[in-house]
């Protein structure tokens, strides 16, 4: 361990491989109060969710189309009971065995949507930031252009257009909010890029003769990268949001290929006039539960990564207490 | 002084303008080419297979279509610099005629929304801000985070059921009821000031009752945008130097929260407006929808459903420069009220 170091000629330990995405989570054990509450809350309902997608073949007590069980029929738009725990729709499926395999078909929708406009939108970020000139300003006035429209109708357009094209299915749903996405991560990374470009330590590299890209590389692309994990969760839950209302608009995904909440309260407004609850009321929640637990994950991770947000405990100084270690950690 | 407050003022919404449009170009162009260019042939897509050839070639011709793509995209700008929005392929609609009726009711649906976003969201907002970290606060966060994550048809649906199916009290689809929809006497296709024109009172609860589910819903939604700036405002305003001069001079508490603390934390308000305008106008699609109001955002799905390609691009269009002149209204009011933006 000592021997590096003083290879390097500084006292600083060597990098690890992960160094940086290290330093970015580093933060998450610092969290007090508020902020570690709504963390931990959103980490759990959020992993919940992801158990719920990965065992949904063992937890689901039916198949998501799956109107009949031993030759016998479901009845239609059957209220809760003992077999459907939260009653049938009018397609005589099993409403919670939807709910669970929605959870699988929201959650790939998302990471999918998320990976495709984290490789897209950030690398084009760093090269516009690093880059400047032309191609960066015509790409900010395409991106701002993009942001200023609004984004479910953007989703809708391109999800129609796939359709017609592709088919209607999880690529075309997450390339639809991806769309909507790509802006925002060019935009947060690009500005980062610039304000780091001007930076000591990146002079320091290009006077030192290293090229642009081992610049982008090494030096600017963990500073940069450390506002991408709260954004990423934060638009998880907003790529939610949008999914379902495609699904409510008859965009989303194909009905025979999966379940989707979205759609499954699209089909209970009908059902609504006549008081039928169940069919709306369950999918409808399952979003707002999945919503709530990705927006407090995100909005902890945002208040713990970005310094200015970031809230220490007010410690209590009692001055006439003996000074015993550890009594000042506890927040009241 | 006044002169020259003027230059500045002129100079900066000169500037703005000269912004404004390369972006409506660009939005134009996007448009045109995801509308256009992609798909390929509109009008058989519009027309479907059945329809045969010399039709589709003849309407093709009648409108255009069948000459070489940029020259229709020098066309296209030319008749949306006209305010010229074409006309639908299916049932030969021309797009201003939907602006005005079915325009009209979004834009009906929207305002009532805006009110209610305002009065709930400013009142929730100062109320958990001047009462921070208190159980009102923290209400008011709850409401904020769970009314962001209730999508706006699944609260409509919720509403609908409540108040629609259980306790009977308000009708959940529609403008109006049939009778008054047939029969009224449309000046501005905005039903609530119609019916006060003709002076027909009960035409106007019918459209009042009906306008309520649908407004409250937008509103509610868009509220938690404005709970979560203003509460975070007035925490920020409450710290200010001129608050502690204000304590310090001796002035009551009520006076200075009411006086220098909220007023100061609602500017920034009217910068959010301008921003909710696009989440309004989204919302309003999924609104209308739930609500079967008959809007520009529910006409926009039926003619998507009929891959009615000149329609949608004309709705498209019209929601784009909507989206971009009320940004740019904004601004100007922004800069009229608060000097220091006329940079």
């Amino acid at each position: 361990m000592a021997v590096p170091a003083q290879v390097d000629g500084a006292a600083v330990p060597r990098r690890t491989r992960l160094a940086g995405l290290r330093r970015v989570f580093a933060p998450v054990a610092d969290a007090r109060g508020m902020t570690r509450n709504m963390l931990w809350a959103g980490a759990g309902i959020t992993l919940a969710f992801v158990l719920i997608a990965l065992f949904a073949p063992l937890i689901a007590p039916y198949d998501f189309d799956t109107f009949q069980a031993d030759g016998q029929r479901f009845g239609q738009l059957e209220p809760p009971s003992r077999d459907h725990l939260m009653g049938t729709n009018v397609q005589s499926t099993d409403v919670l065995s939807r709910i669970i395999w929605g959870t699988q078909t929201e959650l790939k929708v998302v990471l999918v949507s998320l990976f495709i406009s984290i490789t897209v939108g950030v690398p084009l970020g760093l090269f516009a930031g690093y880059f400047g000139g032309k191609l960066d300003r015509v790409l900010v006035l395409v991106m701002d252009a993009l942001l200023v429209f609004p984004f479910l109708l953007l989703a809708i357009v391109i999800a129609f257009l796939l359709a017609d094209k592709v088919g209607q299915g999880i690529l075309t749903a997450a390339i639809a909010i991806t769309v909507v996405y790509i802006p925002l991560y060019f935009r947060v990374v690009r500005n980062h890029t610039i304000s780091i470009r001007e930076e000591p330590f990146v002079e320091a590299a290009r006077a030192l003769g290293a090229r642009p890209l081992t610049i982008i590389r090494k030096y600017v692309f963990f500073n940069v990268v450390q506002n991408v994990p709260p954004l990423a969760t934060l638009n998880a839950a907003d790529a939610i949001l949008t999914l379902a209302a495609l699904g409510f608009l008859g965009y989303g995904i194909q009905p025979t290929d999966g379940a989707e909440w979205g759609y499954d309260v699209n089909r209970a407004v009908s059902d609504a006039a006549s008081g039928i609850w169940w069919t709306g009321l369950f999918p409808g929640l399952a979003i707002v539960l999945l919503v709530v637990g990705l927006t407090l994950l995100g909005e902890g991770l945002s208040e713990t990564v970005n310094p200015v947000l970031r809230k220490r405990p007010k410690v209590a100084v009692d001055m006439d207490a003996p000074m015993t270690p550890g009594t000042g950690a506890d927040p009241s | 002084m006044a002169a020259a407050k003027g230059t500045s003022l002129r100079q900066y919404a000169l500037t703005r303008l000269g912004l404004v449009l390369p972006m409506i170009f660009i939005l134009l162009t996007l448009v045109f080419l995801l509308m256009r260019v992609a798909p390929g042939d509109p009008i058989s897509a519009a027309l479907g297979a059945r329809v045969p050839k010399e039709e589709v070639d003849k309407i093709k011709a009648e409108l255009g279509y069948d000459r070489p793509i940029y020259i229709q995209y020098v066309d296209y700008l030319g008749d949306v610099v006209r305010l010229d929005f074409g006309t639908t392929i299916t049932d030969r609609r021309p797009i201003g005629e939907i602006i005005r009726e079915n325009g009209a009711a979004t834009l009906e649906l929207t305002f009532y929304a805006m009110i209610v976003a305002i009065v709930v969201g400013v009142t929730f907002g100062l109320l958990a801000g001047r009462y921070r970290d208190t159980w009102i606060d923290g209400g008011g966060r709850l409401f904020g985070i769970v009314i962001y994550a209730m999508p706006v048809f699944f609260l409509g649906l919720m509403a609908q059921l409540f108040f629609g199916s259980y306790l009977g009290w308000l009708p959940t689809s529609d403008r109006a009821s049939p009778i008054v929809d047939a029969t009224l006497d449309k000046h501005t296709n905005l039903y609530t000031i119609d019916t006060l024109i003709n002076r027909d009172w009960d035409a106007f609860v019918d459209s009042v009752k009906h306008l309520i589910l649908p407004a409250v819903t937008l509103g509610l939604v868009t509220a938690g945008v404005f709970i979560r700036l203003i509460r975070v405002n007035v925490i920020r305003t409450m710290k200010d130097d001129y608050i502690e001069a204000a304590r310090a001079r001796g002035v009551d508490e009520r006076s200075v929260v009411y006086n220098h603390a909220f007023r100061n934390a609602l500017v920034p308000v009217i910068t959010v407006v301008g921003l909710t305008v696009a989440l309004l106008l989204s919302g309003a699609v999924l609104t209308e929808t739930t609500f079967n109001w008959p809007g520009i955002g529910h006409t926009l799905i039926l003619y998507l459903q009929n891959r009615d390609y000149t329609a949608v691009q004309g709705i498209i269009v019209v929601f784009a420069l909507v989206v971009v002149i009320a940004s740019l209204v904004i601004d100007f009011v922004n800069a009229y009220i608060d000097p220091r933006i006329r940079y």
